[in-house]
């Protein structure tokens, strides 16, 4: 089930550095948020406290609050384990696991739970997200190979379907398509929209014009100067973002006048 | 120096690329360092078939005169007139405390590597691994001299419970006599091979790529789930190298065994009583008053050590081979 986040005051720390600084957003449901903004405004930092990754780097800590419909996953006693069994990931960089099959890749996640599946639920599960990311057709012959095997963009609909088969919440993509080719980037996009139906999705990107095709709403983050904490501009309607921006550094940023 | 498919000469003036393209594989660096790695490669091939011939012809002789059965007899009287002598015993006694050895040694180390490379602190996992170093800088007598004055008498106690325990067995069965046995050098070797298993585990774990590791922890896994899913099977044939570089120590380990074990031509059932020996002990032990049939008898049990490596590391390779295109070394 699709679940909306709300951020408030949020602040990261890498150490004595201040990532980012009181950011307050909110999350629609069942819908795609895009994150754009110049290098090192840390976006990819909000996203990764959205499932408390940012806390797996040394010194990685955060302030504020971020409710998932109500709950906060920062509260006393909320083990960052579950979070990120409800939030789920999508990497800049394919990584399937290079020591499992296509197969096993898409079941890696269920077999964390505790719970023995049959093999023929696990089949359907496998199929199921196969399907869903969009490569059932294409690797329905060679499940027992090694994810490694595939093209870069069939790796990153693997570790989609890897992440889809949790069936999580939440869907976070950290600029999944950055290397990838123009086809692959259009495979996921394509994906993208099938798939904020069941979930939740916000996504990372450099790329304005994938911000424009595939989001519903957009958020600009910047910063001040080199070693400033990120902070964010503005979130509101892609199609007013990308149109009638309401402060002027997002239609600088937007109009290629920076960054 | 001119090859066939070399164009002819012409009388117009050569471009400057194609000088220095035609003068690339003359050039004297070039042939010099070629020619060293040519030759280093060639004599290596080159000892190592004078050693292999000088073993075979000195073994063959040893083994044609033997009157008792070379591969079963219980025997070692090589200097007698006719010699009379077999590996059996040694065989046995080299396998076992090697294979007890790797039992031992292998978990721990796997264990150290782990918490090294993923558990402890930076400031502990540092000198952690330094020590662990450490232990390899220890000449092997200094262990012999170690196991035999410290280890041995306190592994009484130890025996005496396994016996109670397990002593119906027939393996843990132990008469109280001094712990100079393969089960002790077993436990020695284990010690002595824990350094190189470690360090090299260690590094293997440690370059487990970290966007796997966040693959697996988006995914909802702990940190041994982290472990289990990435490091481990990634690390996997780095172990099995690690592992292999550890028993090819324990096969041919010589002082330590020497000193610590009670060497004699029998196999005994128990693994705590003294008894038995191993390839290189038995030379180490027996080189010195041995004629020249002595010499050539011992010669031919070391070639058999050497076969008996190259069996082991052969099956190893074939362990990574087997799985190469999932080690990740591709990704």
């Amino acid at each position: 089930m699709a679940k909306r986040i709300d951020v408030s005051a949020l602040t990261a720390y890498y150490g004595a550095h201040k990532a980012i600084d009181g950011i307050t957003l909110h999350v629609e449901p069942a819908s795609v948020t895009a994150f754009i903004g110049p290098s090192g405004c840390g976006k990819s930092t909000f996203l990764r406290t959205l499932n408390r990754m940012h806390e797996v780097t040394p010194g990685g800590r955060v302030e504020g609050k971020v409710l998932l419909d109500n709950e906060d996953l920062y509260g006393q006693g909320v083990d960052p384990v579950s979070v990120r069994r409800t939030v789920g990931m999508v990497f800049q960089r394919p990584n399937p696991f290079p020591t499992m099959s296509i197969y096993d890749n898409v079941a890696a996640g269920l077999k964390l739970n505790g719970i023995k599946y049959r093999r023929s639920e696990l089949d359907d599960i496998v199929e199921k997200n196969l399907r869903g990311a969009n490569l059932w057709n294409e690797v329905k012959d060679r499940l027992g190979r090694p994810g490694s095997g595939l093209s870069g963009g069939q790796q990153q609909r693997l570790c989609i379907a890897r992440a889809t088969a949790v069936e999580p919440d939440v869907l976070l993509m950290d600029e999944p398509c950055s290397a990838l080719d123009p086809i692959s980037t259009l495979a996921i996009e394509d994906l993208i929209d099938k798939l904020k139906t069941e979930y939740t999705i916000v996504i990372v990107t450099h790329n304005m014009q994938q911000a424009a095709r595939v989001s519903d709403r957009t958020a600009f983050f910047n910063l001040a100067a080199i070693g400033e904490p990120g902070r964010l501009i503005e979130v509101d309607a892609t199609e007013k973002i990308f149109s009638n921006p309401s402060v002027q550094a997002t239609e600088d940023y937007i109009s290629g006048r920076f960054g | 120096m001119s090859s066939p498919s070399a164009p002819p000469p012409t009388p117009s003036p050569p471009s400057p690329m194609k000088e220095a393209g035609a003068r690339s594989t003359t050039r004297l660096g070039d042939r010099i360092f070629s020619g060293l790695s040519k030759g280093s490669g060639i004599a290596l091939l080159v000892i190592m078939a004078a050693i292999a011939v000088f073993l075979a012809i000195r073994a063959g002789i040893a083994i044609a005169a033997d009157e008792g059965n070379f591969l079963t007899t219980f025997e070692w009287d090589a200097n007698a007139d006719p010699p009379r002598f077999g590996i059996a015993v040694l065989l046995f006694g080299t396998v076992v405390s090697s294979v007890i050895a790797m039992v031992l040694a292998v978990p721990v180390a796997v264990g150290i590597a782990l918490f090294i490379s993923h558990y402890a602190p930076r400031r502990l996992a540092t000198p952690l691994a330094y020590v662990v170093d450490l232990l390899a800088a220890v000449p092997s007598i200094v262990y012999g001299l170690w196991g035999a004055l410290y280890l041995v008498p306190r592994m009484t106690g130890p025996f005496q419970w396994l016996d109670d325990v397990l002593g119906w067995t027939g393996v843990f069965a132990y008469d109280g006599t001094p712990a100079r046995s393969l089960m002790t050098v077993g436990l020695l070797l284990a010690v002595m091979i824990l350094p190189i298993i470690t360090s090299v585990t260690r590094e293997v774990f440690l370059q487990t790529p970290k966007a796997n590791q966040e693959a697996a922890l988006a995914l909802g896994a702990t940190r041994w789930e982290v472990i289990r899913m990435t490091v481990l099977p990634f690390g996997r044939s780095g172990v099995i190298s690690a592992s292999m570089l550890g028993l090819g120590r324990a096969l041919g380990e010589t002082m330590a065994v020497a000193t610590v074990l009670s060497p004699s031509f029998l196999i005994n059932a128990s693994l705590l009583e003294s008894g038995g020996g191993t390839f290189a002990q038995n030379i180490a032990s027996q080189f010195k008053e041995a004629g020249s049939m002595g010499r050539d008898a011992l010669i031919a049990s070391g070639l058999v050590l050497f076969l008996l490596t190259l069996l082991v590391n052969g099956a190893a390779r074939l362990i990574i081979a087997r799985r190469k295109e999932y080690s990740g070394a591709n990704a």
